[in-house]
């Protein structure tokens, strides 16, 4: 099996969110990068579970800078062959989906997976318009992923319940939880992600779609009101009279 | 600037999708688009949330994201809509990101407000899984946006809408459905108003009676945090959170949650939040609107009663 998977950086989950430059900028200071947990936890290990049992190989590829090396190794260390970046910084869903879609075009992967967002953007787009571009079927929120020879088999959470679905390799899936467990890199895995190959390859010139001009943080809260245990009628009162969402 | 709404409509019309329709029509003059087998009458609803006209494919009844993209294109090949809107739900996941790379159009996912196109086209979105807010610009001539449910509620204009049978060239289809499996015929979490949670608190699996009841009583969906999930206590599609799903309902109860940070972040876009725990010191309570310094086991079944004798008071 021939595996593609796209992955992302993304602030470690426990970060301090602020912004510089006149709130047009993320404040990188102090904090930690990791790979986007979508990407990490449940696409590259299922698609490393799928290369185990059988055979093949799982390439990693992520639109960035160098910046993105570290979690590039990372992605390596728990077991990826090799990985491509794709030189350019990624500051539109659009941009990034057709830099992949640009190099995947000619490779005949069997599935190309993603994470189902990231934790910072949120966009859920990239695999959805990767399948546009190479006009596969795409799995969005898929929970599980066995394959048999050319079929796979599929659950994905769709409006209230979940699917089983089928479908002919190759496709785009963007992988959720319940796909695959967490898997910490062993020391091995550390020391092989050094020499194993990471690709720079230049980027493709396309146009951005869109970009952020700002970013704002939510509203403080005014401060909680604390109720007495005993008196949950108060409770009651107040979501009534003072919320109104009662 | 005509817009065109995607919903998808099983036997009715959800909240979610007149969200979409009556978003779409503040900005302009809106058609929707949908299939399946639903009546042209049920449809005819979204003409009172401002929509002018109603596009439904009748030889497309399973959900398939190649099939829709198409009809969506189609339609608006037909109709010359320069800004498609669809609800950021699972099958807007997975269509609208298609439809914006069929369009060549920017697509903003996730909107919480309508566009302002007072100096360019800006659209609000959460991001930072709802940490923060990002404002973005299209620059793009068609556009695609998708709105997160519960962010605008749909408002009734009093107008009428024609339903017209719409036929479309959709491929082929290559995903196919063997089972669904229903989670029941509750509100579906990220579009549900009332919230119910519970964490590590309650102690075991066998307790969620008290969190079910209280559900129950005022119409709430059922929620919980991420150990609850990877334990095993709860099925995942009810940990919210970070790594979850984000929600944005009017009220959030949480019992027996700390409130860690990746928490926080799938629900700080709840209108009121509720925090209840034993430990008053749970950073939970900094986020909170209202707090109960208790045990769980002894406050929901209290706030039940409380609830019970108000809805009684009200009839």
């Amino acid at each position: 099996m021939k595996l593609l998977v796209c992955i992302s950086k993304a602030p470690d989950t426990t970060a301090k969110i602020a912004f510089t430059d006149g709130n047009s900028k993320f404040d990188e200071n102090g904090v930690q990068y990791i790979v986007n947990p979508y990407d990490e936890w449940y696409a590259l290990v299922r698609a490393l579970e799928l290369v185990e049992a059988n055979g093949g190989s799982v390439t990693t590829i992520t639109v960035g800078t160098a910046a993105d090396d570290p979690t590039i190794r990372k992605a390596l260390a728990i077991g990826a062959n090799d990985a491509v970046r794709i030189d350019t910084e990624a500051l539109d869903a659009g941009n990034v989906a057709k830099q992949i879609s640009e190099y995947a075009k000619d490779k005949e992967y069997d599935i190309i997976f993603t994470g189902k967002e990231t934790i910072n953007y949120n966009g859920a787009q990239v695999g959805g318009m990767i399948a546009e571009h190479l006009n596969l079927p795409f799995i969005s929120l898929g929970t599980k992923l066995d394959v048999n020879g050319d079929i796979a088999t599929l659950e994905r959470d769709v409006q209230g319940g979940i699917e089983i679905v089928e479908v002919n390799t190759p496709f785009v899936v963007a992988a959720a939880k319940g796909m695959a467990e967490q898997r910490i890199p062993n020391m091995r895995g550390i020391m092989a992600a050094r020499t194993k190959p990471l690709n720079v390859l230049p980027a493709a010139q396309i146009e951005n779609l869109t970009s952020v001009v700002s970013y704002a943080l939510p509203d403080a809260k005014e401060g909680c009101k604390y109720v007495d245990p005993e008196n949950m009628d108060e409770l009651v009162d107040l979501l009534h009279n003072q919320s109104k969402v009662i | 600037m005509s817009v065109l709404v995607f919903i998808e409509a099983k036997n009715k019309v959800s909240k979610a999708a007149l969200e979409a329709v009556s978003y779409g029509s503040k900005i302009d003059s809106t058609c929707v688009v949908t299939f399946g087998n639903i009546s042209s009458d049920e449809l005819s609803i979204v003409g009172e949330y401002g929509a002018e006209k109603v596009l439904v494919c009748r030889e497309l009844s399973a959900s398939n994201d190649q099939q829709i993209t198409n009809l969506i294109h189609a339609a608006v090949e037909s109709t010359g809509a320069e800004i498609v809107v669809l609800s950021q739900d699972q099958t807007g996941k997975s269509v609208g990101p298609r439809v914006a790379a069929k369009l060549n159009a920017g697509h903003v996912s996730g909107a919480i407000d309508l566009p302002d196109t007072s100096n360019g086209f800006h659209v609000n979105t959460n991001v930072f899984s709802g940490k923060a807010m990002a404002k973005v610009a299209v620059h793009s001539d068609k556009k695609v946006i998708s709105l997160l449910p519960n962010s605008l509620s749909p408002e009734k204009t009093g107008g009428a809408a024609t339903v017209e049978e719409f036929s479309a060239d959709l491929g082929e289809g290559k995903i196919v459905v063997k089972e669904m499996r229903s989670q029941g015929e509750g509100i579906p979490l990220p579009e549900a108003e009332l919230v119910v949670s519970a964490g590590r608190g309650l102690k075991g699996p066998e307790n969620w009676g008290i969190v079910e009841d209280l559900a129950k009583t005022i119409g709430a969906t059922t929620a919980c945090s991420r150990p609850v999930s990877d334990i095993g206590w709860r099925p995942h599609h009810e940990h919210v959170g970070q790594t979850g799903i984000a929600i944005r309902p009017n009220l959030y109860i949480a019992a027996g949650i700390s409130g860690a940070i990746q928490h926080l972040a799938g629900v700080n876009g709840s209108k009121v939040i509720v925090v209840i725990n034993t430990d008053a010191e749970a950073p939970f309570f900094k986020a909170a609107d209202y707090g109960v310094v208790g045990d769980a086991f002894e406050v929901l079944p209290r706030l039940n009663e409380a609830f019970k004798k108000f809805q009684n008071s009200q009839n």
